[in-house]
């Protein structure tokens, strides 16, 4: 942590000496993304790096508040799991991430979550790009009634001008990152709702990436899902942090263990304790966080 | 504590059972006592003829009701241009835009009333439209006639077959970073496609039988039409006529256009519900 935050202290301090030279022509945000970029040059692969900063997040149904004042840091590259009892706030949590509520009208959040120092909740934030860059898994995995191979153009055609042959590539490309190819490669144009649970949940996956988000929003992608096709897709988790940034939400604590750098345990809409996994899980500094990890609430 | 005997259960469940059996089976039997004596009473007066030749005069043997044929498909086909993209973009706004706001539940409750209006009054209110201030019937005003009746049933069928749609759908094609009006026709509409097409067919059904909007609005005609902005021939309207007269031919001749009638929304049904029953296994 004292490494993340000698980095922001670092490149404030940097920023602030600029402005003074040139006040006039200095964009704030753009030049800290700048900054950020030539420190991740630098830094070695350990170093920690916030992509997404959550201040002061709470969030409201209609008249109840389901998060109260959540803070927290996304690292860049790294599996964040976020666990807690059913109704915590944990998927209200990461939806907002993409503003994904945003479908709803009695739903709204206050706060500030800021990605790559851009607040996403302020008014003039293109969501189409913001959906881009974050990308979402569900609990169910909701392939799109059309083919397989459809189903990965759908979000490549809407972002990116493509030709057929480099259409396939991509295709190609974020079904082999899913490790679904091998299994559907000959039945690209058959319908993606004929395969199974745990292979439309990878093309889900593939879906997702295929349009290289930066982050990958991941609410119990397992939940649904049998235990050989859940081993799977923990084993691709894994492999995918090295490109993206990776936040699940998961009920099975042992999961949470086993995927994930960062835990943070949510109560009652409140981030009771967030840290390194390993620390967490073996000692937890939060009481409730501790009866909850050895399953004596929840 | 003691137990209550079996026997009045058992018995007050075998005549529940028994009543409500009966009951299917008086809907059943009129069903096809009507289709039995309609397909014996028409068949006979289907011929070559009936499909291909313009209608005689009483006593004149022969004879058919092309025109009457050709003006019912015609002004159906108008309706359905008509009515089926309003209505489903109505449905639409409802569905995915409008959902509990006072306008939807304002249109919503309007389409209610306009489904249970009488179909003659549709048919009274076209006739002031636009018969009327042109002077003469034409095939025009009865498909919008048609139309109109069609509309709320198309309305309301397409809300609720997009509302079967899982939001979790319209979520998962929102947070690939699709806006809204693709995700409704790209993503909603294929997976709401069975059930759209049945509640076309569906209103199809509805509109093929109507006859007093059309007896206010397209009228009839012996004759080939040139174009529908004139008195235009129908099925329905013919038959009114026909089973009316008091000539034998031309009685025969309204059975032979109740069949083809009653053969069109049947087969329209079933095909709506063999639609229905595939969308379900996929």
């Amino acid at each position: 942590m004292s490494e993340v935050i000698k980095t922001i202290y670092y490149n404030e301090k940097k920023l602030d000496a600029q402005a003074e030279e040139k006040p006039a022509t200095m964009d704030h945000a753009g030049a800290l993304k700048e900054l950020n970029n030539k420190v991740k040059a630098k830094i070695s692969p350990g170093e920690l790096l916030p992509i997404i900063s959550v201040k002061d997040l709470n969030f409201y149904y209609g008249g109840f508040r389901a998060l109260e004042d959540n803070s927290l840091e996304i690292y860049e590259n790294r599996v964040t799991a976020i666990i807690g009892p059913s109704g915590c706030g944990k998927s209200t949590h990461i939806r907002v991430y993409n503003r994904i509520f945003d479908l709803y009208r009695e739903q709204r959040a206050t706060g500030k979550i800021l990605l790559d120092g851009e607040n996403i909740l302020a008014p003039g934030c293109d969501l189409i790009e913001l959906r881009r860059r974050v990308g979402m898994i569900f609990q169910k995995p909701t392939p799109f009634p059309m083919s397989v191979k459809e189903n990965l153009a759908y979000g490549l055609k809407m972002h990116y001008k493509l030709t057929r042959s480099k259409m396939m590539e991509r295709v190609e490309w974020a079904l082999k990152q899913a490790a679904l190819w091998d299994e559907v490669k000959d039945d690209l144009d058959k319908p993606a709702t004929a395969l199974s649970g745990g292979q439309q949940q990878r093309l889900c996956i593939a879906r997702a990436i295929a349009v290289e988000p930066e982050i990958l929003l991941m609410d119990e992608p397992t939940s649904a899902i049998d235990p050989i096709a859940t081993a799977k897709i923990e084993d691709l988790i894994v492999n995918l942090k090295d490109r993206f940034t990776i936040v699940i939400v998961t009920h099975n604590m042992q999961q949470a263990a086993r995927i994930s750098d960062f835990t943070a345990f949510f109560y009652r809409g409140v981030i009771v304790e967030y840290g390194e996994t390993e620390k967490i899980f073996t000692k937890p500094e939060n009481k409730q966080t501790e009866e909850y990890i050895t399953g004596r609430f929840g | 504590m003691q137990r209550r005997p079996a026997t009045f259960r058992k018995l007050s469940n075998a005549i529940v059972v028994g009543l409500s059996g009966f009951s299917a089976l008086i809907g059943l039997f009129f069903l096809g006592w009507i289709l039995m004596v309609v397909i014996l009473r028409g068949l006979s007066a289907i011929s070559i003829d009936f499909f291909t030749k313009l209608p005689t005069p009483p006593g004149v043997a022969g004879g058919g009701l092309a025109n009457a044929l050709v003006g019912t498909l015609l002004i159906t086909l108008m309706a359905v241009l008509l009515g089926v993209p309003l209505g489903i973009l109505g449905g639409v706004y409802l569905s995915e835009f409008g959902e509990r706001s006072k306008v939807a539940a304002t249109i919503r409750f309007a389409s209610n009333v306009l489904m249970g209006t009488p179909s003659i009054i549709i048919g009274v209110f076209v006739y002031a439209l636009m018969v009327f201030p042109m002077g003469h019937f034409s095939g025009y005003a009865g498909a919008v006639s048609l139309a109109v009746i069609m509309l709320p049933v198309v309305v309301r069928t397409t809300e609720d077959m997009l509302r079967l749609v899982p939001n979790t759908l319209r979520e998962s094609a929102l947070a690939l970073g699709a806006p809204r009006w693709k995700v409704t026709f790209q993503v909603v509409f294929r997976a709401a496609r069975s059930g759209l097409l049945t509640g076309v067919l569906l209103a199809i059904a509805r509109v093929s039988g109507e006859t007093a909007p059309l007896l206010f609005t397209a009228l009839n005609s012996p004759f080939w039409m040139k174009s529908l902005s004139g008195p235009t021939a129908n099925l329905t309207v013919t038959i009114f006529n026909y089973a009316m007269s008091p000539y034998r031919d031309w009685q025969q001749q309204a059975w032979g256009a109740s069949l083809l009638i009653m053969m069109g929304v049947l087969s329209a049904t079933i095909i709506s519900r063999l639609y229905l029953k595939e969308k379900k296994k996929g």
